[in-house]
């Protein structure tokens, strides 16, 4: 078996409008672990998932997965990944084992299907109609669809959004459970807590480009602080230079209405801030301390927010 | 690892048989519709009796024996004043007036046929009670034949409609429907072959024919007498013919379409003229010679009159072979069109 799962070179999707939704993007996922691609909307996340899943045709790169080609290996690829796209209506009026079962009639070989329904816990709606299900429900049921082949490599396009927090706990569950068995999961998301949790490495995409690339503590490390301070005036104003010389600060950015210092130690820089701007004759509205996030990386990668 | 699959091209079909029966309106276009529309026209077309014809007589001496003389089941006749009989005639009230002077006078307008009808049968009436005798006896043997009636023209007619807006509803729009959802490209994305897909698709109307031929043909036995003059294995054979080619008509209409709104405008733009011009609920031959050639070469216009022989005259399949020929060159081409233009993602 290959060591890498997914690799991709050079990848170039240009529309037929002329939009380049990817712009020469280059990408390895090793067999056995978690990879994330995160970025905002339109990053070109899920135009590279669908070239990758060899759903949608590439302008110009190479793609290689499971050490085999689309243009070549097409039907054994196809036995041997999972797929769940970014939104797929079943048939409503189909019962949950019927989907379960219709989908596993597809592959030569694959898992029991009452296996794959206890996996994604829904033994229970065993006999309910799609239609009848919560959008979490349907969300696992997505996923059971790609997991009854037994597959490889496991490709989830945008798997939680929308989903309640509990859903989201109980799709973990699952890719993870996948994870433990040795498998290879890509998935995309622009939930950071979902690609730090679940991901062993990221990729931070934008405008179709790999902008940032490590595990998500590394890439946090990056930034120089593991904490964030957050904080408004009232009265007076912050000189970033001066900030920034201050012991245990190692970023200062401006958002909504006041600041944000990447600092590492917290104990040290905190007091270090608060004496300054004392003697600054500033007075303080707001201030809160949180943990650096991979929300964080991104900001001061791009200088916007994800959701911009 | 457990179990061996089940086929994909049966679990195909099973799941589009499933769809098919879960969803009530699918299953009343399909055998409900045709048998009210059955009803429907075979209450407003039944073959009524002969009407009597309507007989004025001018108020005068002799009348009332005119009258007298004119009582039959097929004639009504009315003593009315004479400026009202004129009237009468001219708004086709009555179609005959009698003025019983002498010589006994019958006025009618000579262009129209019940006005000549009814001065025969009432000349006839008024000889007869004077003592006209006929030299030759003769007798009525009064028929109305099974499978010459307007049900009998209808049934089969009804059937080819029937195959042909089930196979373009049931493919060309559920098809659409599903790509506009993005479910055929999430089972690409598994080792589904693209031929087991689109052939769950005939494979269900193709089944659906041994109920929708029954069914039609037992209500219309049932409610109007009406009987298959040939043999029921052809007429079914007809009818598989017809739903696999009409399959393959959806399949080429919803081959490119992206959205539901386009389908069911390409839909009617094949259905509407030949439920016109094919003879479903009319004949052909209303239409002008010139156009003659043109229906002539529609599918819908092959399958009526494929069984109609067949259901209404005895026709064996050396009758129909053209009509047969024309359908199976329907279904080859389209299905051939379809697959090569069909939009898979």
């Amino acid at each position: 078996m290959p060591s890498l799962a997914v690799s991709c070179r050079a990848l170039v999707k240009r529309y037929d409008d002329g939009t380049v939704a990817v712009d020469g993007l280059d990408l390895d996922v090793r067999v056995g672990e978690c990879f994330g691609l995160v970025g905002p909307n339109g990053a070109g996340k899920t135009t590279t998932v669908e070239i990758l899943e060899g759903l949608l045709a590439l302008t110009a790169g190479e793609v290689g997965i499971l050490g085999m080609r689309w243009s070549t290996d097409e039907r054994a690829l196809r036995e041997r990944i999972g797929v769940s796209l970014q939104q797929t209506h079943l048939p409503e009026r189909l019962s949950v084992i019927e989907v379960l079962t219709l989908f596993r009639s597809f592959f030569a070989k694959g898992r029991d299907t009452d296996d794959v329904l206890r996996l994604v816990a829904l033994e229970e709606k065993r006999g309910a109609w799609y239609g009848k299900l919560s959008g979490g429900q349907k969300q696992r049921l997505a996923v059971a669809c790609a997991l009854v082949g037994d597959p490889d490599l496991l490709f989830l396009d945008e798997p939680t959004t929308g989903l309640d927090p509990q859903s989201r706990l109980q799709l973990w569950d699952v890719v993870e459970a996948f994870k433990r068995a040795g498998r290879t999961v890509l998935l995309t998301t622009h939930y950071m807590d979902e690609a730090e949790r679940l991901c062993d490495r990221v990729a931070v995409v934008d405008h179709g480009k790999v902008i940032a690339l490590d595990s998500p503590r590394a890439l946090i490390a990056s930034l120089g602080g593991q904490d964030v301070i957050e904080l408004t005036l009232e009265e007076g104003t912050l000189e970033a230079t001066v900030v920034s010389r201050l012991p245990g600060v190692h970023g200062v950015r401006h958002v909504a209405g006041g600041f944000a210092l990447a600092v590492d130690p917290l104990h040290i820089a905190l007091p270090a801030l608060v004496d300054h701007l004392r003697a600054s004759g500033a007075r303080l509205g707001r201030l809160a301390t949180r943990h650096a996030t991979l929300e964080d990386v991104f900001v001061a990668l791009t200088g916007r927010g994800l959701r911009d | 690892m457990t179990k061996t699959p089940r086929s994909a091209l049966r679990e195909l079909t099973l799941t589009r048989f499933r769809l098919f029966v879960r969803e009530p309106s699918a299953v009343f276009w399909t055998f409900g519709f045709p048998i009210l529309l059955s009803i429907a026209l075979g209450i407003a077309f039944r073959n009524r009796p002969p009407e009597a014809v309507q007989v004025a007589i001018e108020r005068g001496p002799g009348a009332d024996a005119v009258a007298l003389a004119l009582q039959s089941p097929r004639v009504k006749a009315q003593i009315v004043d004479v400026q009202k009989a004129r009237p009468e005639l001219r708004t086709g009230k009555v179609s005959l007036v009698v003025a019983a002077h002498q010589p006994r006078t019958y006025r009618y307008d000579e262009t129209r046929p019940e006005g000549r009808l009814a001065r025969l049968l009432v000349d006839d009436l008024l000889q007869r009670s004077e003592g006209r005798r006929d030299p030759t006896p003769v007798a009525d043997d009064r028929v109305t034949e099974i499978g010459a009636r307007y049900i009998d023209f209808l049934i089969p007619g009804l059937l080819g409609f029937n195959l042909m807006s089930s196979g373009m509803w049931g493919l060309g729009y559920v098809i659409v429907e599903m790509r506009t959802k993005k479910l055929i490209k999430r089972m690409l994305a598994t080792p589904m072959r693209r031929s087991d897909f689109l052939l769950s698709f005939v494979a269900v109307r193709a089944l659906f024919v041994f109920v929708e031929v029954p069914v039609l043909f037992a209500f219309a036995w049932a409610a109007f007498g009406l009987r298959v003059a040939g043999s029921p294995v052809l007429l079914v054979a007809i009818a598989l013919l017809g739903a696999i080619a009409f399959a393959g008509l959806g399949l080429l209409v919803a081959s490119r379409a992206r959205n539901t709104e386009t389908v069911g405008g390409l839909m009617n733009l094949v259905i509407l003229p030949m439920s016109v011009g094919s003879g479903v609920f009319f004949s052909t031959s209303n239409f002008p010679d010139s156009i003659q050639p043109l229906l002539r070469v529609l599918p819908l216009t092959a399958l009526n009159d494929a069984l109609r022989a067949v259901a209404n005259d005895g026709a064996g399949i050396q009758e129909i072979r053209s009509q047969i020929a024309l359908l199976a060159t329907w279904a080859l081409v389209s299905f051939a069109g379809a697959l090569r233009m069909f939009r898979w993602s």
